[in-house]
């Protein structure tokens, strides 16, 4: 009820001790800070795109540039944190995308489930594809 | 923000939170094989000039780029207001005008390829 808003809003000084007063803020601040390194991964991936277009010269640099030791690190922790945006997100949808089939509703764990197989049988596809196996 | 303005903000960050969650641990995997030594088929010059260099695969890609990219600003707008900092207006301006620019230069790349 944005028009019934107060004019002087009560706000509450906060700092960061919130986060670890419990497990489950914990676990809502390591979801949310996936976003850093997903972002951070991408943007590095269009400045991939940057080198695959200038040749095959910047495109090989660029491949030498992942082998950095800085930049394993950065990737072990972003396919870290990417994973547990996908389990967090994955986990979410039988509330996101309820199921009802006549008066009943399709269980939860059906339906998470179901996006879990998914998500592993496209990854098989995508490195498979790939030709990384 | 209006109240109106909040489906635009959300459709893609739900969408691009989808997208994510499906393919970035599979293509971190990836370049962690490249990384590795281990290059992937696809990662090799000709194989990706030649993927990219198809009209399909150039949207699909900004497409996820976008995406990921509005995901992670979104998301990042929302942590900064858990982190205590009020000044949303700003916040959201400079990440979302960020996210667009990124998605803006993988087009004009994509278009080169």
């Amino acid at each position: 009820m944005a028009e019934g808003m107060s004019r002087k809003p009560y706000l509450r000084r906060e700092g960061l001790s919130w986060i670890f007063r419990h497990p489950r803020y914990l676990r809502y601040m390591t979801r949310e800070f996936s976003c850093l390194f997903i972002g951070g991964w991408t943007l590095w991936m269009v400045w991939g795109l940057k080198q695959l277009a200038d040749g095959p010269q910047a495109w090989f640099a660029f491949l030498e540039y992942l082998k950095s030791p800085a930049s394993i690190v950065f990737q072990v922790i972003t396919l870290g944190f990417a994973a547990y945006h996908s389990y967090t997100w994955f986990k979410l949808t039988p509330q996101a995308l309820p199921i009802q089939i006549g008066e009943d509703f399709v269980p939860g764990a059906a339906i998470a489930g179901a996006h879990f197989g998914v998500w592993a049988a496209l990854s098989i596809a995508v490195l498979h594809l790939a030709g990384a196996f | 923000m209006a109240i109106s303005n909040k489906p635009i903000v959300w459709g893609p960050f739900a969408a691009g939170g989808t997208v994510t969650a499906f393919l970035t641990p599979v293509l971190v995997l990836l370049t962690l094989l490249a990384a590795f030594g281990h290059v992937p088929d696809v990662l090799a010059y000709e194989r990706l000039h030649a993927l990219l260099g198809h009209w399909p695969a150039k949207v699909l890609a900004a497409a996820v780029v976008f995406l990921s990219l509005w995901s992670a600003a979104h998301r990042l707008r929302i942590t900064c207001h858990d982190l205590g900092v009020r000044a949303d207006i700003a916040v959201a301006t400079l990440l979302y005008a960020g996210a667009l620019a990124g998605a803006a230069a993988s087009v004009l790349f994509l278009a080169r390829i």
